[in-house]
This record gives structure tokens, C-alpha cells and sequence, in this order.
């Protein structure tokens, strides 16, 4: 198989991150792309390719990224294209797209406003329709479900879930986009009740409107463009099988098959920016990724401090780059998933330094 | 062309019908999988990644579906994507599934586009389930009329493409409807839906499932020297546009426009008629024909309707047109896309029985969607080099 024509992250943006926004999505994208083409030192017009990543039932709406496409600036037209997918899966088919080699720029994006649904409603609606949607068992009983199994394999305690939690609270008290920050004493969060056992509150992530964008570029565009472009060095994506009564809840293979095709194991990396919403998966995914015990991990406190669902994973990107770009790191890993108890897997590796 | 060649080596589709009462949403997606595997001499081991397209998800009830789907299309341990891009979605999904063989990533890629629009009821989804939906038929009727004013085209031409395409599907073992007695006077006589069209000039809604399989340049030629000849893709390209703005033309789309002079620059086509002996375009309603015809310029102002009128967009014209029945005669939303870029795959591989043209060699194929503002393409060849000599 041929090597990976360099690409590189050269721009992007975050929006705040918020309970709920008076914004539509397409305000949100158009915020957050403009901030990301700035960021790259480029315009709209110099974009050759965009994807979004949106979900019509996070938005109540069949069709919603039609109306995205305004924040786009598709005229003249562009070549564009739109997955049901977190951003990060977005990123992905654009990175594809780069590889063909007969353009330079493109633009990936996630969007969610999911202020506007119940999750309790909705998420039980990407399970199996005939088995599994009829229970009514939304993603926090399945989180649930996996926790439980942990506890029970003794791979986690309640305590060190709540360890999680406490410090990915007080890591977000330096991003300014982050919902949930502060000082929380880990015993005064184990005094709570549960929401679903063995899942409290602070187990679980925040209900999250917001977005994110990316601009990346072939090498010799990027290189241009940019004096410290962020190269992605590894770019890999797994799925399991969807019936968690059929998982070894206790592992992630996929994690760990992502992490292998995206060549994480040829080096160390710095930092890790996971999308695990859930306290339990961090120390889950950790193992999965093989990652060393000192690696921090979401230090922007991840999706716990805000979790604005089809961008949490691109945000982890982002994050992940930012690491590079902004604070001297120089190989970081970002993670983003879909699906009940993490169903499916996605790795990016980034380095920094020339290429 | 500087990535690396992508060909078509399997094609599957399901039955179209109103309703596939006898498979659930995965056995939907799992019949038309299986034939393309069995077509391309593989077995799900065999491949490396999985693509899904369909068209919104509230047309099932069942939100990101390529998580549920996983289990039946073989995608465990293995890349599973999941596209939509409104009516075009199956043809970017084929797209996206090309891309991840023609950037070098991947050997072997299945695509799957579905649509089970008896699971929901579409009209419904398409409002959000706040009613007052106008349909697609209502959206596009004002951009049909506007076409006929524009271009004088009589009012039989919309008549004429209806029959046309029934009758072909009359050859095609796997369309949705099979009207034996069509005929302008029937279409004439049925109930005026959206002025100007008809009850027999608007697509029906199917269940129903379309898949593809894609290998590199090994794999083709390993199909063609093992007797089974392949598709190669010989320019792919999408294009989007916003759904209104004062000065948008939706007769005649920049991005229809954009997406047809893209493909045809990477296939090296300068005469379209001339040099694409076929093609399978997106046409729910019977005047997108001749508009889609002079929109991507395989033909000048007022020619894509006398082309209608002279017969030659026929099955035995100079320049056929959905001979495999169209979406006219089968609409599983999700799937229609794929099913043109199928159909037209399979009829470089001299492979689509009653309704083949005759040493097709070149045939293009389109979707579009939502505001008529999505677009997709692609040109494939029974050759990577159709036009040398």
C-alpha cells in the first residue's frame, strides 16, 4: 500500500460551548469556519473541498445540513459532501479526498445543537429498530451497562470514575470554551445519588450546543500556507459489532486496531484528547490505546467539561492539535466514537516539526 | 490522473417493491451486499471497508443506521462510513467508497446505499413530522415549468420520458414498477399532481438496496483475465450550492453545470454525445430528462427535449437514457443514486441483459438532490483508455 501523502492541519476553530445557544447550526458553522479559514491565513474561495458532519435527529430535522450550506459559502459551488458522522469522521473523508492529489484545501466541520432533543428520547433510536430501540434504553443505561462491567472485572471504582471526573473539571478551568469547570472534592461527588447505576452525575457528560472546524492541506500547500503546520501522521477508524450482549464490554478492540493502523505504537505521544463522555471509558480506552500511565489525557477536560455531540470527536482534533501547534508538544494522539458503548473507534496521530 | 485507478469488479441490488415485508432493514441491505460479493467472486473477508449511504434517517426511524447495519454487512474488525447527502447520497456514497480505494488506502470496498421507505412514511419524515410538507414534487414543479417556458418544449415531452422509461423497465428484472400498458394516453389521463406533472411522470417510493464493490487496478485486472469483466471509473466529481439566492438558476444549476464540465475534464470527454454511449441519470420526474440533458451540457439550449422527441434518450436511440427503468420506475431514496452509478456500470460490463445497449463502451451517471442543488457523477469505461487508437 503506498505511504500517506502528508497532509496537515493548518487552521481551525472551536465555538463556545454552551447549555443551550440561540444560534441556528448554520450560525454556529459559519462562526467557527470563518474562524478556522482565518486561522489558516486563507479565504472561503481558496477552500477546494468541504464535509460536515451532522446528524438529522440530533436536530429534529430530516435534511438539516441542507441549511448548512449557507455557512459554507458554496458559490461558486463546491465540491462538498456530508456524513451522519462526528466531524472527526468528516476530517477523515476529506483527508481521503487530499490523498487523490489534484487539490490542496479542504475544510471538515461537526455540528450539534442538542439542546433541542431529549437524549432519552432520541439516542435509543440508533439502536437495532426491532431488538434493542423497543427497550427504550437510551446511551446512559448502556454506558451504564459497560461501567458495571468494568467494576466487575475490576479494571475501575466508583472512586477513581469519580477521580476522572474531578480532574477533568479542574482541567477545564484553563478552556475557555469549556461548560463544566471547577474544583469538585471526589468524596462530596460519591455522596450523590446515581442517574443510572453505577453512572452519577459527574459521570456523565454535559448536554452541549457547539461546533468545530478545520482547514487541512496537502504538504506543499500546507507548508506555504503555514510556518508550523500540524501533520497528521496516522488516521485510522474501526467498527464492532452493534449488540453490546455480544461485546466483551471490557475491552475495545476497535480502539486498539484504530490505534495500530494509525501507527501509534511507533512512538510515544505527549498527550491524549479522548472522547470518552463517560468517566469509566477513559481509563478503558487508555489500556485499549496501550498508553503509559503519565500521558495526560484531555487536558481541555474533554467531553465532561463539554460534549457538543457530532463535534466532541473534531474537537478532540482540534484539542490535539492544539497541544502541538500552541504548547510546544510534539506527537498527540485524538480519539472520537459512535455508537452504544462505544461501538465504533476512530485514532488521529499528529506530529509537529516539518515533514 | 494521478491517484490510483478504481474499478467496479460487483454489483448487487435488491427487487424493488413498495414494500419488503419479507426482509427486515439489515436483510434489505444484506441481499443486495451478497449479490455483489457473489458477482465479484468474494466473500466478506475479502473486504476492507464498509460504506453506507441513504437518505435522511427519519425515513426509518432509525438514527446513524451504519451502526445497527455494522453486524449485517460484515463491517466488525473492519473502517464502517456512513454518507448523506439528500437525493444524491448514493452517488457520493459510490464516490467516497472510490475515493478510499483511488487515494491507496484500501484494496477492497463495499458500498451499500438503502433506503426501506415502507418502514416510515416519507412525506412525513421530509416535513420533520410537522406536516405541511409540499413533497418533492411540489419543490421541483415550478423549476419544471420554468424549464417549458423557457425552452418551448411541447407538453408532451414529460409524457414521452414517462413511457419511455416504464417500458425499459420492463426489462429490468429488478424495478419496482412494471407497467405493461403504459402509453401517453395513459400517462395523459392520470391525475395531475403537481402542474405539469403526473401521477405516471413522479417516481414511486421502494424498498430497496444497492451495492458495489471496488478494487484497485490489481484487482480489476485480476477480474478481467478471470473472464469477469470490470468497470473502471474513469472521472468521478461532486458539487453543492446553497438552495436559494436571488440570481440562482435551478433550471440550469452552477453545480449541475460545475460537476459535468469536472467529470468530463478527468474522463477526456469533449463531445459527450459523441463519445458516452449511455447514460443512467437521476430523473423522479419525467421533465428532469431533457433538463438534466442540457444542464450538464450533453446538450445545447432546447436540444435535450428534441432528443426526447426524436427518440433518441430510447433504449435503441443514439443516445439512451436510463435504460434500466430510472428512478421513475424504482425510488429507494438512499439507493437511487447508486443504482444509476450500478446501472451504469454494468452496462460497460455488458452485463444488463434485456435492457443492454449494444458495445457500450462509456456511459455516465448522475444523481442530485435536495433543492436541486447536490450533485454527483461518474464516467466509467469497459477501459482504462476507451478513446486511445
Amino acid at each position: 500500500m503506498p505511504d500517506i501523502d502528508p497532509i496537515a492541519l493548518i487552521g481551525w476553530s472551536v465555538s463556545p460551548m454552551v447549555r443551550s445557544t440561540d444560534k441556528t447550526e448554520a450560525q454556529m458553522l459559519l462562526e467557527v469556519i470563518t474562524g478556522a479559514v482565518e486561522n489558516a491565513g486563507i479565504t472561503r474561495r481558496e477552500v477546494d473541498f468541504t464535509c460536515a458532519g451532522s446528524c438529522d435527529y440530533v436536530a429534529g430535522q430530516a435534511f438539516s445540513f441542507v441549511q448548512n450550506i449557507d455557512a459554507i459559502g458554496a458559490w461558486p459551488p463546491k465540491r462538498d459532501s456530508h456524513v451522519e458522522m462526528d466531524g472527526a469522521w468528516a476530517m477523515y473523508e476529506a483527508w481521503l479526498r487530499l490523498q487523490l492529489g489534484d487539490i490542496d484545501v479542504a475544510v471538515a466541520m461537526g455540528s450539534g445543537r442538542s439542546s433541542t432533543a431529549d437524549p432519552a428520547l432520541i439516542y435509543p433510536m440508533e439502536m437495532d429498530p426491532y431488538y434493542l430501540a423497543p427497550l427504550g434504553t437510551d446511551a446512559a443505561s448502556f454506558a451504564a451497562l459497560q461501567a458495571r462491567a468494568l467494576i466487575d472485572a475490576g479494571k475501575v471504582t466508583e472512586r477513581q470514575m469519580a477521580e476522572v471526573a474531578a480532574r477533568a473539571r479542574r482541567d477545564a478551568t484553563g478552556n475557555p470554551n469549556a461548560q463544566v469547570s471547577g474544583d469538585f472534592d471526589v468524596d462530596t461527588l460519591l455522596a450523590e445519588d446515581y442517574v443510572r447505576s453505577p453512572l452519577r452525575r459527574h459521570d456523565l457528560p454535559p448536554i452541549t450546543d457547539g461546533a468545530c472546524a478545520v482547514v487541512i492541506a496537502r504538504a506543499d500547500k500546507a507548508r506555504e500556507l503555514c510556518d508550523n503546520p500540524v501533520w497528521i501522521s496516522g488516521f485510522a477508524h474501526y467498527s464492532e459489532l452493534h449488540y453490546p450482549g455480544m461485546r466483551d464490554l471490557t475491552a475495545s478492540p476497535s480502539t486498539t486496531l484504530a490505534a495500530k493502523a494509525a501507527g501509534l505504537e511507533e512512538a510515544p505521544v505527549e498527550v491524549a484528547e479522548l472522547q470518552s463522555a463517560f468517566t469509566h471509558e477513559e481509563p478503558l480506552l487508555v489500556e485499549a490505546l496501550g498508553l503509559a500511565p503519565d500521558v495526560p489525557v484531555n487536558p481541555s477536560g474533554g467531553p465532561l467539561a463539554a460534549n457538543p455531540i457530532m463535534a466532541t470527536g473534531l474537537v478532540r482534533i482540534a484539542e490535539a492539535a492544539t497541544e502541538i501547534r500552541d504548547r510546544g508538544r510534539q506527537r498527540t494522539l485524538a480519539h472520537s466514537t459512535s455508537g452504544p458503548c462505544l461501538q465504533q473507534n476512530l485514532v488521529c496521530v499528529l506530529e509537529g516539526g516539518s515533514k | 490522473m494521478s491517484h490510483q485507478p478504481c474499478a467496479i469488479v460487483g454489483i448487487g441490488q435488491t427487487h424493488h417493491k413498495k414494500a419488503r415485508r419479507d426482509v427486515s432493514y439489515a436483510g434489505l441491505a444484506r441481499e443486495a451486499a451478497v449479490r455483489a460479493l457473489d458477482d465479484a467472486n468474494m466473500t466478506w473477508s475479502d473486504i476492507d471497508a464498509v460504506v453506507v449511504g441513504k437518505a435522511p434517517d427519519l425515513f426509518e426511524g432509525v438514527m446513524k443506521p451504519e451502526l445497527y447495519l455494522t453486524d449485517a454487512l460484515g463491517a466488525t474488525g473492519k473502517p464502517m462510513f456512513r454518507v448523506h447527502t439528500a437525493g444524491s447520497v448514493g452517488g457520493t456514497t459510490g464516490i467516497v467508497a472510490a475515493h478510499h480505494v483511488e487515494s491507496g488506502r484500501h484494496q477492497r470496498v463495499l458500498a451499500v446505499a438503502l433506503e426501506k421507505q415502507s418502514e416510515g412514511n416519507a412525506q412525513f419524515a421530509l416535513g420533520s413530522g410537522r406536516g405541511a410538507s409540499i413533497g418533492a414534487g411540489g419543490a421541483f414543479a415550478p423549476y419544471m415549468r420554468l424549464y417549458m417556458k423557457r425552452t418551448g418544449a411541447p407538453d408532451d415531452i414529460g409524457p414521452m420520458v414517462a413511457v419511455k422509461d416504464r417500458q425499459n423497465a420492463l426489462k429490468n428484472p429488478y424495478a419496482h414498477l412494471k407497467l405493461a400498458d403504459i402509453s401517453l394516453d395513459t400517462v395523459k389521463a392520470s391525475p395531475m399532481m403537481w402542474d405539469p406533472v403526473r401521477f405516471l411522470e413522479s417516481c414511486p417510493s421502494s424498498d430497496g438496496a444497492c451495492a458495489v464493490v471496488f478494487t484497485d487496478e490489481d484487482g480489476g485486472k485480476a477480474a478481467a483475465a478471470d473472464g469477469r469483466p470490470p468497470a473502471w471509473i474513469l472521472g468521478s466529481a461532486v458539487r453543492s450550492e446553497p438552495s436559494s439566492f436571488p440570481g440562482r438558476d435551478p433550471v440550469r444549476p452552477q453545480g449541475a453545470v460545475d460537476c459535468a464540465a469536472d467529470v468530463f475534464a478527468q474522463a477526456g470527454i469533449t463531445d459527450p454525445l459523441g463519445q458516452i454511449d449511455c447514460a443512467e441519470l437521476y430523473v423522479p420526474f419525467s421533465w428532469y430528462e431533457p433538463m438534466w440533458l442540457e444542464a450538464h451540457d450533453i446538450a445545447g439550449p432546447t436540444e435535450g427535449w428534441k432528443m426526447v422527441e426524436r427518440g433518441d434518450t430510447a433504449l435503441d436511440g443514439s443516445f439512451p437514457v436510463n435504460m434500466s427503468g430510472g428512478v421513475l420506475s424504482s425510488n429507494p431514496i438512499g439507493a437511487s443514486g447508486l443504482l444509476r452509478f450500478a446501472d451504469a456500470a454494468l452496462q460497460v460490463r455488458g452485463m444488463a441483459g434485456e435492457h443492454q445497449v449494444d458495445g457500450a463502451d462509456v456511459a455516465l451517471a448522475q444523481a442530485y438532490g435536495a433543492s436541486a442543488q447536490y450533485f454527483s457523477m461518474w464516467v466509467v469505461a469497459s477501459s482504462l483508455d476507451p478513446f486511445a487508437g
